[in-house]
């Protein structure tokens, strides 16, 4: 049996469950990802020598990554509106280009924290390198999350295409809205941890 | 969605303006930081209001809430209330009222 309501919306809501479902857990991420800025906040008001993000971090790999993200969320959304008009080769592409970008983006950061580890920097080294790695590990797990979902979408969604086209599409911009999401919190990570 | 192929074409040209604008922000971002002609205290609000800048555009259109019901607004609302609570905390931990 069917969920209701995973196609046309709700009369009450005027929603599919699916998007209700994903904003209500996109709620929950940026209580998380709060969580840990206050963390950040409190110990950079906390801390008499706070230092400058360039004092362990190369800011030229960040605004790579923050304009291969940027790029990454172009793709997505050209994703969604190929299969919102029904051309799922075009989806597939844009797809998997939103994966490949997600991919340069791990690439990146792998670079930089072999950068780290080289230089002997690890989070017990100092409480910025602390909330640095946690704060970026956390961010990289999503992001690994965000490509394994897009790329079985891509890979193995032909058969839910053909069945629904329309259900399909919805799976879609609801992936896509955790990809934004996790696009939207590294506009924020690149200043507060590479610049300030 | 159901939306017709010339609403989603209407679409794309504004996903790839909204680019171009998430693209000029992050250089203006990084100018900004490289030409150290600000104050450490303008520095950081002129990133943050970048920065929020960029998050509104992705979230008004690539997240396409511009177009969106009301009770996505609703349950975005009270998460809003809750972050600043949270940003807070250690605000009000420098209050701390217990003492000896």
């Amino acid at each position: 049996m069917l969920v209701p309501h995973i196609v046309k919306p709700r009369a009450d809501t005027g929603l599919n469950n699916g998007k209700l479902g994903i904003w209500l857990f996109l709620a929950s991420e940026v209580m998380l990802f709060g969580a840990l800025f206050a963390t950040y906040l409190m110990l950079r008001m906390g801390s008499s020598d706070w230092p400058l993000g360039t004092t362990y971090l190369d800011p030229k790999w960040a605004a790579l990554n923050t304009i291969v993200l940027i790029t990454s969320s172009v793709t997505m959304v050209m994703a969604w509106a190929m299969a919102a008009k029904r051309n799922f080769n075009k989806f597939r592409f844009f797809m998997l280009m939103t994966v490949g970008l997600g991919f340069v983006f791990m690439i990146i950061k792998y670079i930089e924290y072999s950068a780290k580890f080289d230089h002997h920097y690890y989070p017990s080294t100092h409480v910025f390198l602390a909330i640095y790695f946690t704060l970026t590990g956390l961010h990289g797990l999503h992001v690994l999350g965000g490509m394994l979902v897009n790329g079985y979408f891509a890979l193995f969604g032909r058969k839910a295409y053909d069945a629904d086209p329309e259900w399909f599409t919805n799976r879609i911009e609801n992936s896509g809205l955790f990809w934004h999401f996790v696009d939207l919190v590294w506009i924020f990570l690149f200043p507060i941890l590479y610049l300030l | 969605m159901g939306e017709k192929h010339a609403d989603i074409d209407r679409h794309v040209r504004v996903y790839l303006m909204v680019f171009g604008a998430l693209l000029v922000l992050t250089a203006a971002t990084v100018g900004a930081w490289k030409l150290h002609f600000l104050s450490p205290g303008a520095a950081i609000a002129l990133a943050l209001a970048i920065a929020i800048c960029k998050a509104a555009l992705v979230a008004m259109y690539f997240m396409h809430l511009s177009s969106e019901k009301t009770m996505i607004y609703w349950v975005l609302a009270l998460t809003v209330v809750f972050f600043f609570v949270l940003l807070l905390v250690p605000v009000l931990g420098s209050f701390d009222v217990i003492s000896n």
